[in-house]
């Protein structure tokens, strides 16, 4: 077909796709002068790019099982990279980061430097190995490195459990975008968005996957930073938000000081009918909150995080496609460029967020004005009957203060453009790019868990003698069962975005990182350490979430260790367990040494065949 | 030491000093987050700065580095890709 060709025609074809995308926007906002409507404007975005997008699944259908699993192994570096990112940037990212910020402040940003530097132990840890072991899925190199079933059948049981807890979240996103976008239910929003997911992945595996996240990559950035140039050049905060933003960080610091930071006791929220989600700052924007145990909290967190990072298998096995050991390094360095990109973001659209709401002398400012006024502003109305924002006039004077205005965290993306006053053009593709974030993430999660459901549990585990057809028909049947699962638990709203999102990360964290490193690193780690590792490892951190999660038992965290944090105590248990019963063993026999040793260099054959 | 030996040991040596360099600007500096603030870079207090922007931007730039480095060293012993494996 048109294979190789297409890999070298890539630098071509998306940048005709990305001038498209550019012209399709243009042609919105002319629509939108000539009287188009908002609500049409909104559908026509989120349409016109899922469709695209399940044109790209069907255009990279496969039948080949190398093709399947690791799309055939040759996406290029950069493309790998910009895969990589979509496949990491999830609804979460998009959506709820800048939201994050804006409430959290500096706090908060400890999510930033988590989830990114989890990529340097990516890269000189893992990538490069597990590229050289050839596996299809990461309990593919569990399985083979310690040999058995039964740690293989344990690296399934991890993956699943931190996979499927980060995917109901990211249906979910695409739920709560589509249903905004297309003006229809949530319920009927989470499975729009589960069939859109479907079809960018049921077709191609992971062809398919990687080349829709390569698209959506392009519409989730361009979505993400043509709002934040525009916003602070027609504000004349600076022509590069970036570099320029730093007088109106210390503006908001001392308009912080103005209005006073105030936290509001529970019982006034309470009586007042604040609904449950919706915020007020209540916390400095830039400010380090004084004390030893806030530096632990923000430590802590960024350990989760980042060695949370370096055990996800939907990122690890991004790096199981490129051509070669050499590429995978450098496409790890390209992935975190793209999240760069976006993530260095998020604090300046928080920053312009909040200077449009509070400082008095812009236009746009809402905070020490008459609550009447405010209310008769036309995006206050469309937000509060949504529910998303909320007024309560606590000391009944009539002025709105800064502890009586109310957000829900993902308001500060998807209304700032039109707080700001900019087309709403842009707020339609805005919606574009939070469903692109949310469905690359969720094909890339969903995919994982299929493929080590269907190759590791079936094909390695259940049914050794299966055909290529029958594996393939295999893994595309559990692709629909996992997202039907997740979809139906999303409909059901039982977490808020961010809490699972980070859960995934102590889940992963506790049951596979050592399992991992050790696997590489520690030629003595021993089938029995690894099993050991991650059954320890993934009970004392489930049992300490069940010990302090707020909607479970609710203990008091001990050291500040709350439920975001679980992984500060599952990873060290799966360490220890596996060190002790990996030396209370017998040591691997030569050819598992000799494995290792082979796996370590770059040159020679994969350790497992291109087929298997 | 065989080939393969030496060759482990200088990947380890980058690997510890790359982790070195990630400790520093993921864990260490924000030890210190409370004092580093008084100071300002771009008109951003530090911290915030380098939560922000300053820490991410230099792990893309130490991934980068990290690659290149591990290239010369896979090169010096040999143990290069060749283009149809």
């Amino acid at each position: 077909m048109i294979k190789g060709k297409f890999i070298d025609n890539l630098p071509k074809i998306y940048g005709l796709y990305t001038g498209g995308f550019l012209i399709f926007i243009i042609l919105m906002a002319i629509a939108e002068q000539a009287g188009m409507t908002a609500k049409t404007i909104g559908i026509m975005f989120v349409a016109f790019t899922v469709l695209i997008y399940a044109l790209i699944g069907w255009l990279s259908r496969t039948v080949q099982v190398d093709a399947y699993y690791v799309a055939g192994r040759q996406v290029p570096t950069v493309f790998n990279g910009m895969a990589t990112a979509a496949d990491w940037m999830s609804g979460a990212s998009f959506v709820a980061m800048a939201g994050g910020i804006y409430f959290g402040g500096y706090t908060y940003m400890a999510f930033l430097v988590g989830w990114t530097g989890g990529y340097i132990l990516v890269s000189s840890l893992l990538a490069p190995y597990l590229r050289k072991f050839g596996c299809y899925t990461v309990p593919d190199f569990i399985g083979t490195r310690y040999g058995g079933n039964v740690a293989r059948f344990c690296a399934v049981v991890v993956l699943t459990l931190a996979s499927f807890t980060y995917v109901t979240a990211q249906i979910n996103a695409t739920g709560t975008i589509a249903s905004r976008a297309l003006g229809i239910p949530f319920e009927l929003g989470v499975w729009v968005g589960l069939i859109s997911i479907l079809l960018c992945s049921m077709l191609g595996g992971m062809r398919a996957v990687t080349w829709t996240q390569v698209a959506q990559y392009i519409v989730l950035i361009i979505a993400y930073l043509l709002p934040i140039f525009w916003m602070s050049n027609k504000n004349g905060f600076g022509f590069f938000p970036h570099l320029m933003l730093g007088d109106e960080v210390a503006r908001l610091g001392e308009l912080e000081a103005q209005f006073g930071l105030v936290k509001n006791a529970a019982a006034d929220l309470k009586s007042a009918g604040v609904p449950g989600g919706l915020k007020s700052i209540s916390l400095p924007h830039s400010g380090v909150p004084a004390g030893g145990m806030a530096a632990w909290k923000f430590i802590s967190l960024v350990i989760c995080m980042m060695v949370g990072t370096a055990s996800l298998p939907h990122i690890l096995m991004r790096y199981f496609t490129t051509p070669s050991v050499k590429a995978a390094r450098k496409s790890v360095a390209w992935s975190l460029f793209f999240i760069f990109l976006l993530y260095s973001s998020a604090p300046m659209l928080a920053t312009l967020s909040k200077l449009q709401l509070m400082d008095p002398n812009l236009a746009t400012s809402i905070i020490g004005k008459s609550i009447s006024d405010v209310q008769s502003i036309q995006w206050v109305q469309d937000w509060s009957a949504a529910k998303q924002v909320f007024i309560a006039d606590f000391n009944g004077d009539g002025i709105l203060q800064l502890n009586e205005w109310f957000m829900r965290g993902g308001v500060v993306v998807l209304a700032t453009p039109e707080v700001a006053g900019l087309p709403y053009v842009i707020s339609g593709l805005v919606a574009a790019g939070g469903m692109a974030a949310a469905m690359s993430t969720a094909d890339g999660l969903v995919l994982a868990i299929a493929n080590a459901l269907s190759h590791d549990l079936y094909f390695k585990i259940i049914d050794p003698k299966a055909d290529v057809q029958k594996r393939l028909i295999v893994a595309r049947a559990l692709l629909i069962v996992i997202g039907a699962a997740g979809a139906y638990i999303a409909s059901m709203r039982i977490t808020s975005i961010l809490g699972a999102v980070a859960w995934a990360f102590d889940f992963a964290m506790s049951g596979l990182f050592f399992p991992l490193v050790l696997g590489v690193w520690w030629k003595r780690a021993t089938r029995e350490g690894a099993i050991a590792g991650m059954i320890a490892g993934l009970a004392a951190g489930t049992a300490y979430l069940i010990y302090v999660g707020p909607k479970f038992m609710a203990m008091t965290p001990w050291l500040g260790i709350d439920h975001l944090r679980f992984g500060i105590i599952g990873a060290p248990v799966c360490l220890v367990a596996m060190v002790v019963v990996s030396l209370m063993t017998k040591e691997p026999d030569k050819a598992t040494q000799a494995m290792v040793d082979e796996l370590r260099i770059p040159s020679g054959k994969t350790i497992l065949g291109k087929q298997h | 030491m065989s080939n393969k030996e030496k060759h482990w040991e200088k990947t380890r040596g980058l690997m510890i000093l790359t982790l070195s360099l990630w400790f520093f600007f993921g864990y260490l500096i924000f030890m210190f987050g409370e004092s580093l603030n008084s100071a300002s870079f771009l008109g951003y207090p530090l911290a915030y700065y380098m939560c922000a922007q300053g820490s991410l931007l230099a792990f893309v730039v130490i991934l980068f580095w990290f690659a290149n480095k591990q290239e010369k060293i896979d090169e010096e012993f040999g143990f290069t890709e060749s283009e149809d494996d």
